[in-house]
């Protein structure tokens, strides 16, 4: 179930987060309300670290991770390193990469088995991604945009993309990533799906903005409502115009 | 080889728009910028915010036209183009959004209210550009306009008049003047014209007006003129003052066929012309001729009337003769483009047929004997100027016995009379002075039109700068001048014009009138 939330009264979610199957980044600085919508739905299940990176707040856009690693950008600090090392789980591979494009999040999208990247991400950034985080990468554009992980939001279960992916792409997409995607808006029809929400795979959070209509899509393509008896389910899908690969 | 199409060597997939849900109503529809359909679109923003929407226009009703502040009055019909733009021309804040269209709503006209649709364009949230139509609804009040009431105030109202005079006993002057001004349409903006005793006046609206008829009247006769003016009222906060501006404009009385005696000075600065001249021609020039030398001047407006004489004898004393010899000329020439023939003449009045009298004349090439003229009698006239005295004594001979000025036709006109002209005039709309006491009599005001339109038909370069139509009534008869040796001058058929006439044709006469001296 999809939770709306904000962060210091703005809605992208999506850059001051970062939330994976194996555990969840904050950033500092926030209201105890941002923490406790978290804490509520994840508490027991996934440690929560609250964490900058370079010193600043927008983790959710500097890193990109899965359960199985977490790739987090040159300027990072030493003492967040360690923090970061410290706080979360051994299984997750902390890894610091040199790459000229500093905002990983942005340029890399993934989940636990596939990822897409930036066109113009380095050979050896590419290689990295491949071992730490152990996934298949493909160099993509998403409707035309290079900043893949901006644009799309990806779990194991589905993702959404940006509105204007035309419907081949959307297939050839679908085909990549082996999961069902759904060109949609988030934040009362913000295009710029990463930063507005973030994504695993039984819960996710959104910004205030938005609407109910984006609400029910994004449950239905991350498949949110499992307990929910499949009759519901089918009315939605039927009104929905995309097709599942 | 053949038809592979070769684009630019790129490969490029079909790319379909797919759709997405509006995310505030969820209805599927294509992704745009704001990724909302257009009804949530709509409302959620409101383009017309901030535009004005009710407006007042004022309306002169008896001129039919609108105001635009501070002071222009614009004149537009009920629901045209020129009444759109000026509606939205009145629209504040208009230049925030793009206008693509505008048309009216149907009101009732005497609802006093106009409705005008606007269709504008606007860009909204995130580049997504949003149409939207709206009412704007115009009260329209009525207001009278400056030239209106002031019109409505005082109907006579005149702001410079030109009081245009000749102290002459004739009106020959002013029946030409009329058709001049015809013609030239120079008396277009006159509020109204009146005509008095010795001239005319022209009352109108706009100073400018009545110095651009003076600028037209001093190119076809000479003139001096001085303008007064008098206070009407005065705006003691803006320091404006309203005046009502007269000319009052001198002809100067000199007019063709008079004879002149010049004064001593006058004719010694023309180079010792024999102070008895005769008057050729008026037009910004006067044209004088010494019958005697054949020798011609020109005084302009400014020369004359820094002297000031008058003529001797005017038209009026004209006096019919019988030519009986005309010897061969002795001399002639051409002046102005008039040709003269000096010769000797034997004459006798019509009265006084007993008494001849052998004279020179200049008007050897049109005389023949058995012709009648017409001319002045110095010999027993008893002429009331100075300066013929002056120089009746001075002279030894004594003056000449009498000096020809024109053919007489007379009796070529005896057959044409009670038949109507080829031609007719147009007139001025004036108004009879009524309040000096009936001075005016009817029969001699048709006596000197019947002789200026004998004066045209004589003149082909009278009727140069004047439009002369043809008679509707006139027909050619049958016992036509062709039989007869000579006929009276007439106008040829080429020179008059035919009137615009939007109904009816006219009949044309087929044949020409021959133009005869």
């Amino acid at each position: 179930m999809a939770t709306r939330l904000q962060f210091e009264n703005n809605c992208e979610v999506g850059v001051f987060s970062k939330l994976t199957n194996a555990y969840c980044l904050v950033a500092i600085g926030g209201s105890e309300n941002f923490y406790s919508a978290f804490e509520s739905e994840l508490a027991d299940v996934i440690p929560i670290v609250k964490t900058s990176l370079g010193g600043t707040r927008i983790i959710g856009r500097l890193c990109a991770g899965n359960k199985n690693g977490l790739l987090v950008p040159h300027t990072t600090t030493d003492q967040e390193l360690q923090h970061l090392r410290n706080s979360l789980p051994d299984q997750v591979v902390v890894q610091r990469i040199e790459e000229r494009l500093s905002a990983l999040g942005n340029c890399i999208a993934c989940n636990d088995h596939v990822a897409l990247a930036h066109t113009d991400l380095d050979k050896e950034t590419e290689e990295i991604i491949a071992d730490v985080l152990g996934v298949e990468v493909f160099r993509q554009t998403i409707a035309g945009n290079i900043l893949v992980g901006s644009y799309c939001a990806l779990s194991n279960r589905g993702g959404i993309v940006h509105p204007h992916t035309s419907v081949e792409d959307l297939d050839e997409l679908s085909t990549l990533l082996q999961v069902p995607l759904v060109a949609g808006t988030v934040n009362r029809g913000s295009e710029v799906i990463g930063a507005g929400m973030t994504v695993n795979d039984w819960t996710a959070f959104c910004g205030s903005d938005t609407t109910a209509t984006e609400l029910s899509v994004i449950d239905s393509i991350f498949k949110l409502r499992e307990a929910q008896p499949s009759s519901i389910v089918d009315e939605m899908r039927k009104s929905l115009i995309d097709t599942y690969v | 080889m053949s038809a592979m199409d070769q684009d630019t060597g790129m490969f490029k997939v079909q790319q379909t728009i797919g759709s997405v849900l509006c995310c505030k109503c969820g209805v599927p529809m294509p992704p745009n910028a704001a990724n909302m359909c257009v009804n949530c679109l709509r409302s959620e923003v409101d383009i017309t915010e901030g535009l004005q929407k009710s407006i007042q226009i004022f309306y002169c009703p008896e001129c039919g036209c609108y105001l635009q502040p501070p002071k222009t009055w614009i004149k537009a019909q009920w629901e045209s183009k020129e009444l759109l733009t000026f509606c939205i021309k009145r629209l504040k804040n208009l230049n925030k959004v793009k206008l693509k269209n505008a048309e009216f709503v149907w009101t009732e006209p005497h609802s006093k209210r106009i409705k005008v649709k606007l269709t504008v364009q606007a860009e909204v949230l995130n580049g997504a550009v949003l149409e939207q139509s709206y009412p704007v609804e115009y009260t329209v009040r009525d207001n009278l306009c400056e030239s209106c009431s002031r019109f409505q105030a005082n109907p006579d109202q005149w702001v410079a008049s030109v009081q245009l005079r000749q102290h002459v006993s004739h009106r020959r002057t002013f029946f030409y003047l009329e058709q001049l001004i015809l013609r030239h349409d120079a008396a277009s903006r006159a509020i109204r014209i009146q005509q008095v005793d010795q001239g005319i006046d022209f009352f109108f609206g706009n100073k400018s007006h009545a110095n651009s008829f003076i600028e037209f009247l001093r190119k076809v006769v000479p003139i001096e003129y001085r303008q007064d003016q008098q206070l009407v009222s005065h705006d003691v906060k803006s320091s404006l003052y309203n005046y009502k501006y007269t000319y009052s404009v001198k002809i100067c009385p000199i007019c063709r066929e008079d004879l002149i005696c010049l004064p001593s000075k006058v004719a010694s600065g023309l180079g010792n012309l024999g102070p008895l001249v005769v008057c050729t021609k008026v037009s910004d020039n006067i044209t004088i001729l010494d019958p005697r030398t054949l020798r011609c001047a020109f005084l302009d407006a400014r020369q004359y009337f820094r002297s000031g004489f008058r003529s001797a004898l005017t038209s009026r004393q004209l006096v019919k003769y019988f030519v009986f010899d005309v010897e061969a000329p002795v001399g002639e020439a051409t002046v102005g483009g008039q040709k003269y023939a000096l010769s000797y003449v034997q004459i006798a009045r019509e009265s006084d047929i007993g008494k001849m009298f052998y004279v020179q004349t200049h008007l050897g090439h049109i005389l023949k004997s058995g012709d009648q003229a017409l001319g002045y009698d110095i010999y027993s006239a008893n002429v009331n100027d100075d300066e013929m005295e002056k120089y009746r004594l001075s002279v030894k001979n004594g003056l000449p016995e009498a000096i020809l000025i024109k053919k007489c036709y007379d009796e070529q006109r005896e057959r044409k009379k009670g038949k109507p002209r080829a031609f007719t005039t147009k007139k001025l709309p004036m108004e009879m002075d009524e309040s000096r006491g009936a001075r005016v009599d009817p029969e001699k005001m048709e006596n000197e039109y019947e002789e200026f339109l004998r004066d045209l038909e004589e003149n082909p370069e009278l009727r140069f700068n004047i439009s002369l139509y043809k008679n509707k009534d006139y027909q050619e008869s049958e016992t036509a001048s062709m039989t007869d040796g000579e006929g009276a001058p007439t106008v040829p058929i080429e020179e008059l014009l035919a009137e615009l006439e939007l109904s009816e044709e006219e009949e044309e006469g087929n044949d020409e009138e021959d133009m005869d001296e």
